[in-house]
């Protein structure tokens, strides 16, 4: 069982863009495209031919596809509560992290390659924003270590939930905190950036892909939808106990994708985006949020 | 005449040669030297790592017996030896194609210093490493510093890069007479004017002030903040391959002298382990923050240098904390991965020294403002240079990744089993490397994106043209153990803590550290799964694309027909928004004529902007300025009349011979 992790990623990003879709068309009161539409446009994409920039050279060519497998090889490591991931080892939170970070080195640079000032504007944001919101993962695992005293993912997840102590449900709680927003601010969306503005100059992850079309730009939205469902399964992870039957588990899974996905889309329905000189500030508080679960097992175990 | 005296009075003798033969000789005779010497004291090394199975044993080496030197080998100088030994020559075989046009201006004693020099600055970090009596050593630093002056000031001809050659020396000079004060308290306790003295000087003395003053003398040569001001200045001005290897191995000679006196500390563990910890933190992060907003490629370089010294030194200082606390898995796991960030930023740093001088030498400038779109015109410099990014960066498949791996492993290993002092110690030291992650991050996009990606900012970058092979093929050999210490990362790690274990008598490694170790084969693995899907969906990409129809068009944009390449993001622009928030650390100083109400059309005017290092300001320039101030008051003594002088002596003579009537002299 261990593709457990693996299968159930796919599976959420199946599913997890369409009901953010939904939950916004319902929100706004419009009717609305099928839960299905962010895949029909992936085919659309696939049928079209490609456009290229005569600046552009061979890394713009190779960025998304191997952005891609920087995701589809992170999700080798997440696992479904008591069915471990694919790989697993001592440290694996540290390669998930860095790996992802290597997809995202690739996508700046292809976006510097355009020679656009738009993309440029873009390669810049997002390099600065994944700068700020990297430190909040790392306290968030030192946290979950210093409570588990394990130190791979599916350790610390088996030993989350069976420690006996109802304290845990402090660190589920801003678990599910931290780890939602850090998904807001890799995936991209609202507050910090937004999928839907594309004349807007206020944006980071689309103004990156401008010159992006046919299939890299489907590429790149499947390992947004992929990273998204990444870290929904953490979210899974961190808050719903280890030893349920596989019954309960799976119903437990389907109950918090969907309400991650809710979560996700109703913020964007009722939130306004942030002043993009604000997000700093914003970003550095969820690794303050981190901090505080930090010093609260700090102060419990030392 | 043993064997090895006469060995190494051979070498010295063959370098001076060097003077007498013409030309491209010189050259291909130093390469030969280099190469022997490299091919017989590997041999030496690698030894003593893989055979030698006793404990701290050593292989000694008697030249002029038996008042001469004696030269040991144990397995941390061995360690030191093989990184010298890679870097020198793959500097030296980079620098063929990067002299060639220099034999046209130079002549040939001018070149001749040059090779000898490099020689010697290679000889002389060899018996750094190896030499364990005080004058002795002392001697080879210094040697150590006038060759690498000599190789700084190679293009004298421009006052400035003299100017920084000469701050350099005074530096190394600031930094020696602090190693030859600890030296000398040493000998004047013990007796002993050797590291072996140190031993009985730190069983009955306090330990930190000693390690305080050889912590200050080294840290000048590795270049720990706020004693780092050389190292800005001396890389730039220096030619490429004499950055690649300054800044690749030789400032790492200082960490070996951090670690060597280290071996011998007893007590006071935990604050020398803090101090270091401190700086290297600090180093890491500063250093960092200053590349981002350097233009200069090489000083954007030399910035990084100090961060990766940084990272260096926040193994160390765990390491230190792990002995002090007898947390073995944090003591080993943090010296192992500080260690192999020795040899893994030796490689990379050099290779991207050595692909920004194909840069420089294409385009005749370091300011990457000017450049851009050279990935097109130099596609196998900007794939090294990407090579020598993505494993700066610590990313995967690369081999920063393993050495920051083993110092975050060791952290987060042991944060369960320590108390809160060293755990806040800890969580401080994650968020501080995982934040020089992020800003590597930031640092190299910007500096790859720049300088090679794009349109061409120039007509200096549209006209580059790709060096010889002769250039590149050298730097095939960083990249060659850049992948190999990524992909299989145990071979070179297992020995290293033995190294570790050795040097600093760990008998039993513990039992969590060979499962951290096995965990490094799941990372090889993993490394290996990435680059598969990545093949796999490139050539999927392949054959989808084939199909299909492919348009090539202008960079979209906005409706906008007339874009320049003066409109594409630049690095001040890239650097801009961050700027913003460093802005308590990183003053800028901006240069712009303001607008007058009378002026109704502006007239044409230009826009400067520094980024300051404090540091400098602080530690270098003002101490400088004040004393210019009080010798231009002392100056007031130099009348110019022979009168004066001889009234200064004779005052002189009457002081003296007044405080000998009153017994103070």
């Amino acid at each position: 069982m261990i593709v457990a992790g693996l299968l159930s990623v796919i599976l959420s990003a199946l599913f997890l863009p369409g009901i953010i879709l939904r939950t916004k068309s319902i929100a706004s009161g419009r009717k609305g495209p099928g839960i299905f539409q962010p895949y029909r446009d992936i085919a659309v994409l696939l049928k079209k031919d490609s456009v290229f920039s005569k600046t552009t050279g061979p890394l713009f060519r190779m960025a998304p596809a191997v952005s891609l497998a920087t995701v589809i090889c992170a999700s080798f490591f997440i696992p479904l509560s008591r069915y471990g991931a694919l790989f697993s080892f001592d440290g694996d939170f540290i390669f998930f992290s860095y790996i992802l970070a290597s997809g995202k080195f690739f996508s700046i640079i292809a976006a510097l390659d355009t020679g656009s000032s738009f993309e440029g504007m873009g390669a810049n944001r997002e390099a600065f924003f994944s700068m700020l919101i990297e430190p909040a993962f790392f306290i968030l695992m030192s946290t979950f270590i210093m409570a588990t005293g394990s130190t791979s993912f599916k350790e610390i997840y088996e030993n989350f939930t069976v420690t006996g102590n109802h304290i845990v449900i402090i660190f589920s709680i801003i678990g599910v905190l931290v780890l939602l927003q850090i998904a807001l601010i890799e995936t991209s969306r609202v507050p910090v950036d937004d999928p839907k503005t594309h004349l807007e100059l206020t944006m980071i992850h689309e103004v990156m892909i401008l010159d992006n079309c046919g299939f890299d730009k489907a590429l790149i939205h499947i390992s947004t939808y992929l990273k998204m469902a990444i870290y929904g399964l953490l979210i899974f992870n961190v808050t719903v106990p280890y030893n349920l039957g596989i019954i309960q588990q799976s119903a437990f899974l389907v109950l918090t994708q969907v309400l991650f996905a809710v979560t996700i889309g109703l913020v964007e329905s009722f939130r306004a985006r942030n002043k993009m000189n604000k997000n700093p500030k914003y970003i550095l508080t969820v690794s303050a949020v981190a901090w505080i679960a930090f010093a609260i097992i700090l102060i419990m175990t030392k | 005449m043993s064997d090895e005296t006469f060995f190494i009075s051979g070498v010295f003798c063959l370098s001076l040669l060097i003077f007498l033969v013409p030309g491209q000789i010189k050259y291909y005779l130093s390469l030969a030297i280099l190469a022997l010497v490299v091919v017989v004291t590997s041999y030496l090394s690698l030894n003593q790592i893989f055979e030698k199975t006793a404990v701290q044993a050593t292989t000694e080496l008697n030249i002029f017996p038996p008042d001469g030197l004696k030269l040991i080998i144990d397995r941390l100088s061995a360690f030191f030896i093989i990184v010298v030994n890679i870097t020198t020559l793959t500097g030296l075989l980079y620098a063929k194609g990067y002299l060639r046009p220099y034999y046209k201006v130079k002549n040939d004693i001018h070149m001749s210093v040059h090779y000898f020099s490099y020689l010697l600055l290679y000889f002389s970090m060899l018996l750094v490493v190896m030499l364990r009596d005080g004058i002795p050593f002392l001697i080879f630093w210094e040697i150590m510093a006038v060759a690498s002056f000599l190789l700084v000031i190679f293009d004298a001809e421009d006052r400035s890069i003299l100017k920084s050659g000469i701050g350099y020396l005074v530096q190394m000079h600031i930094g020696m007479f602090f190693i030859l004060a600890a030296f000398l308290i040493v000998e004047k306790k013990t007796g002993i004017m050797s590291f072996d003295g140190l031993k009985n000087y730190f069983a009955y003395n306090p330990d930190t002030f000693l390690f305080l003053l050889f912590f200050i003398g080294f840290g000048i040569k590795a270049g720990f903040i706020s004693l780092h001001t050389w190292l800005p200045e001396a890389h730039p001005a220096a030619p490429s391959h004499v950055s690649g290897v300054m800044s690749g191995v030789m400032i790492k000679m200082g960490i070996y002298g951090i670690i060597r006196v280290l071996l011998y500390v007893q007590d006071d563990l935990l604050t020398i382990g803090l101090i270091v910890l401190a700086v290297s933190l600090f180093s890491g992060l500063f250093g960092v923050m200053m590349a981002i907003v350097q233009h200069d490629i090489k000083r954007l370089l030399a910035y990084h240098s100090i961060e990766n010294i940084g990272i260096i030194g926040i193994g160390i200082g765990l390491g230190v904390i792990g002995l002090a606390v007898n947390n073995q898995v944090l003591a080993v796991l943090g010296f192992t991965g500080g260690l192999l960030h020795v040899l893994n930023h030796s490689l990379f740093k050099s290779l991207l020294f050595f692909s920004a001088g194909s840069v420089y030498q294409a385009t005749h400038t370091r300011n990457i403002e000017q450049l851009g779109g050279l990935m097109k015109r130099m596609p196998w410099s900007a794939a090294l240079f990407l090579t020598g990014s993505l494993a700066i960066c610590g990313l995967p498949p690369f081999n920063g990744f393993i050495s920051e791996y083993l110092i975050y492993i060791g952290m987060f290993k042991s944060l369960p089993l320590s108390d809160l002092y060293i755990s806040l110690l800890l969580i401080s030291a994650i968020i501080g490397l995982s934040l020089i992650g992020g800003l590597a991050i930031f640092c190299f996009t910007k500096a790859f994106g720049v300088t090679f990606l794009g349109e061409p900012r120039s007509a200096k970058a549209g006209e580059a043209r790709e060096t010889g092979m002769d250039m590149i093929i050298p730097q095939l050999i960083p990249v060659l153990f850049i992948v190999l210490i990524g992909i299989a990362s145990t071979f070179f790690v297992r020995p290293l803590i033995s190294v570790i274990s050795d040097a600093f008598a760990i008998a039993a490694v513990p039992q969590s550290i060979s499962a951290s170790v096995s965990s490094l084969n799941a990372i090889s693995l993993s490394a290996g799964v990435f680059v598969l899907i990545s093949a796999a969906l490139l050539f999927y990409r392949y054959l989808h694309l084939k199909n299909k129809k492919v348009v090539y068009g202008p960079t979209w944009g906005c409706g906008y027909r007339a874009c320049t390449p003066r409109q594409q993001y630049t690095s001040t622009s890239f650097a801009y928004n961050y700027l913003h928030i460093a802005k308590p650390l990183i003053p800028t100083t901006k240069v712009m004529p303001e607008i007058t109400e009378e002026e109704i059309f502006p007239e044409k005017r230009s826009f400067e902007s520094h980024s300051e290092d404090v540091f400098r300001k602080a530690v270098a320039d003002k101490p400088v300025e004040w004393m210019w101030k009080m010798l231009k008051k002392l100056a007031v003594m130099q009348t110019g009349r022979i009168q004066d002088y001889i009234l200064y002596a004779f005052i002189f003579i009457i002081i003296a011979l007044i405080l000998t009537y009153l017994k103070v002299i």
